[in-house]
């Protein structure tokens, strides 16, 4: 358990290469048994985020407390690790593959081969379990290598774009296993392009852009940096009504799009009946992840995280 | 300490099986039969050039009696050591005319290179010989031979207390080191490229981030030990079974050395693993700068040539075991093993390879640390960047 019920914290990191500064000042603190979601394009740093945390590359600059050790490698052993390039020796077998990923993080190797079978067959790959990695389709490889991630039960489970390569039926039984290892107090925190995912199953996230922490918080609370929007469908086009919508207001087909205003929901429904609008349709949205994103990290980066995932 | 060695356990016992139980395994087996079968190959053909090569022939026109005497004098140089380049002897009727002598020594048919005329007393050798030359010389010694009266030579043996004498020894030294020359030669070079599989398959992210990079150098260096060792015994034992056929278990071929067999044994297996560490961990550590099995071929060109000039250096203390060189090569730790095992075979103490397996071992851990930290830096870009000193900000380390 990490200090006050934070897994991980890191404080100003910074990384240089050469002249290039990938990571510049970036804090986080990721709370004990949460999932955590580094959000932001290609090139935003997340990759190299993660990588100081674990303690494969030193930073430049800035600490890190990693399960309370300030050296990342001396927790190794309960904490899992899938890289955002999947690495497996292809002439192993696949049960002897996470058997050895077990062992490197301190479990005997008869247990992890034990274990394995146990998980290859709870993954349907139980009839792939003796054969070479070789021999297996990417996405099997992958579920293998994730398995061997998980196979000595870690406290903290860093995944790295799990979602990369994954058809859409592995992405759901990924996201049901996060989250039922969030469940279980296990603290997870992945990387991702794609805005949904973190949605979906993050407690809280980090949006990174440039090497930079836009946003550090819950989803919740990024979402509530926007004010709820208005969509309004009037018989009316013009009257009185029109006084009482913001003037930033645009047109979306026939709907009014604009920012509930601070006074509330009530004032402006009275303004637009009292202003004869003829209300046919009212819906007050309340913005998703990717307004919050687009408002905190702009429109490039948003177009850029769009790029990355229709690739 | 404990974790770093578990950690190199689980890395070292992987790659183990995957070299020793591995199809090319069989092939890096049968390496040492390629080159025997081309020495076998070779060497009947140099033997059959060699045949050609006959002694001269020397038509002798004397008495039967001058060419037994010539005859005795000749097998009694040949068993004196003066091999089989000596010249042979061929007996004509005495009386030969200018023209005969000349078809002996001109005919296309006549193998006769010289005429030797004039009995024992007034020899005179006639032919396509200088008269400074071997043939001259040999029969200058085989007329004076024949034509003294045998002496009987009184020979006393006794047997020396020493197992051999120091030049004996210096063969057995310099028959060691160059074995373990070539053995760490052939082994060593298989370091260069451990790690091309780990960074072409993208394991290193994995194995970086669950043990130090340390662990894993460690655990590639000792595995391709282990393997080598299976290698250098299975040879080991093909060889001794290949000797015990042909030669009845003759093995008294080298003396012994000044510590005694046994311990020379075991002596040659440590410094054979030692050199082999101190080599491996260096071209481990070149041999991780490379990204591509193309690169690690480009090194090892140069990595060889080194090796061999580290050869050379240890080869210069071989008869004098404690001439400055020697002292030298001992210290200079890409030498050690070669220079001590050879003191070995030359003098009796012990101590000394305590010391220099210690000194070894201990280079062993400074250079894979120093390989770590240099893999770190320029492969895996860790660590604070380093800028030129004229571009780092005043007051700024």
């Amino acid at each position: 358990m990490g200090i006050s019920g934070v897994a991980v914290e890191a404080e100003g990191l910074m990384k240089d290469f050469g002249e290039t500064r990938a990571v510049d000042g970036v804090s986080l603190k990721v709370p004990t048994g949460s999932i955590y979601g580094l959000l932001g394009p290609n090139g935003a740093g997340k990759t190299t985020t993660l990588r100081m945390l674990l303690g494969i590359i030193e930073p430049s600059a800035g600490s890190i407390l990693l399960l309370g050790r300030n050296r990342p490698l001396q927790a190794a052993r309960v904490v899992g690790y899938l890289p955002e390039e999947r690495g497996l020796y292809p002439a192993m077998q696949a049960r002897d593959a996470i058997a050895f990923m077990g062992a490197l993080r301190g479990l005997p190797l008869r247990e992890g081969q034990r274990r394995a079978d146990a998980l290859l067959q709870e993954h349907g790959l139980g009839d792939w379990a003796r054969k070479p990695i070789r021999t297996l389709s990417k996405g099997m490889a992958q579920t293998v290598q994730l398995l061997g991630t998980l196979i000595h039960d870690p406290r903290l489970i860093v995944l790295d774009e799990p979602f990369s390569g994954l058809d859409a039926i592995n992405q759901g039984k990924l996201e049901t296993l996060i989250r039922g290892k969030a469940r279980k107090g296990v603290t997870v925190i992945f990387s991702t392009h794609v805005i949904a995912h973190a949605e979906r199953l993050c407690d809280e996230v980090a949006i990174i852009a440039k090497g930079k922490v836009a946003f550090d918080g819950s989803v919740d609370e990024a979402r509530s940096r926007l004010r709820p929007i208005v969509r309004l469908r009037t018989r009316n086009r013009d009257g009185a009504w029109r006084s009482s919508i913001p003037p930033a207001s645009r047109e979306e087909g026939n709907d009014w799009v604009f920012e509930l205003p601070e006074s509330g929901p009530e004032p402006l429904l009275k303004a637009l009946i009292d202003g004869g609008a003829g209300i046919e349709t009212l819906a007050i949205e309340r913005p998703g992840l990717h307004e919050a994103f687009v408002a905190i990290a702009g429109h490039a980066a948003a177009a850029a995280m769009e790029e990355g995932t229709a690739k | 300490m404990m974790g770093l060695l578990r950690s190199a356990l689980v890395i070292g016992r992987r790659d183990f099986t995957a070299t020793v139980l591995s199809r090319t395994f069989i092939f890096f087996l049968l390496g040492p039969v390629f080159p025997l079968i081309f020495g076998l190959v070779f060497g009947s053909i140099g033997a059959r050039v060699a045949g050609k090569q006959e002694p001269p022939v020397v038509a002798v026109a004397s008495s039967p009696q001058d060419f037994a005497a010539l005859s005795a004098a000749r097998d009694q140089l040949r068993q004196a050591g003066a091999g089989q380049q000596l010249v042979q002897l061929r007996r004509v009727e005495p009386g030969l005319t200018p023209v005969e002598e000349s078809r002996l020594l001109q005919s296309p048919d006549s193998d006769v290179m010289a005429v030797l005329s004039g009995g024992l007393d007034h020899p005179r050798l006639t032919g396509d010989i200088d008269a400074d030359g071997t043939t001259a010389s040999q029969f200058q010694l085989l007329v004076q031979a024949a034509r003294s009266r045998p002496v009987e030579l009184q020979v006393s043996s006794i047997q020396r207390t020493e197992p051999s004498n120091t030049q004996a020894r210096t063969r057995t030294g310099q028959a060691a080191q160059t074995l373990l020359f070539f053995l760490t030669m052939l082994l060593a070079g298989m370091t260069l490229s451990q790690l091309i599989e780990e960074k072409s398959n993208k394991v290193i992210e994995v194995l970086a981030a669950a043990v130090p990079i340390e662990a894993v150098f460690l655990g590639k260096l000792f595995a391709m030990l282990l393997a080598s060792l299976v290698g250098i015994t299975v040879w080991a034992s093909a060889g001794a079974v290949a000797i015990a056929a042909f030669t009845h278990g003759d093995l008294s071929v080298l003396p012994p050395p000044a510590v005694g067999w046994p311990a020379f044994a075991v002596l040659a297996v440590v410094y054979f693993a030692m050199n082999y560490l101190v080599l491996g961990s260096v071209f481990l550590a070149i041999g991780a700068q490379a990204s591509t099995v193309r690169e690690v071929q480009t090194m090892s060109m140069p990595v060889t040539m080194t090796q061999l000039l580290i050869f050379g250096f240890a080869a210069l203390a071989v008869g004098s075991p404690n001439s400055p060189a020697a002292i030298g090569g001992a210290v200079f730790p890409l030498s050690s093993s070669l220079v001590m095992v050879a003191r070995a075979a030359e003098l009796p103490q012990l101590w000394p390879h305590l010391v220099a397996l210690l000194w070894d071992l201990l280079w062993v851990g400074l250079i894979i640390r120093i390989s770590a930290g240099l893999f770190r830096r320029t492969v895996l870009k860790s660590g604070p960047a380093r800028r030129p000193f004229w571009r780092r900000a005043p007051g700024v380390a």
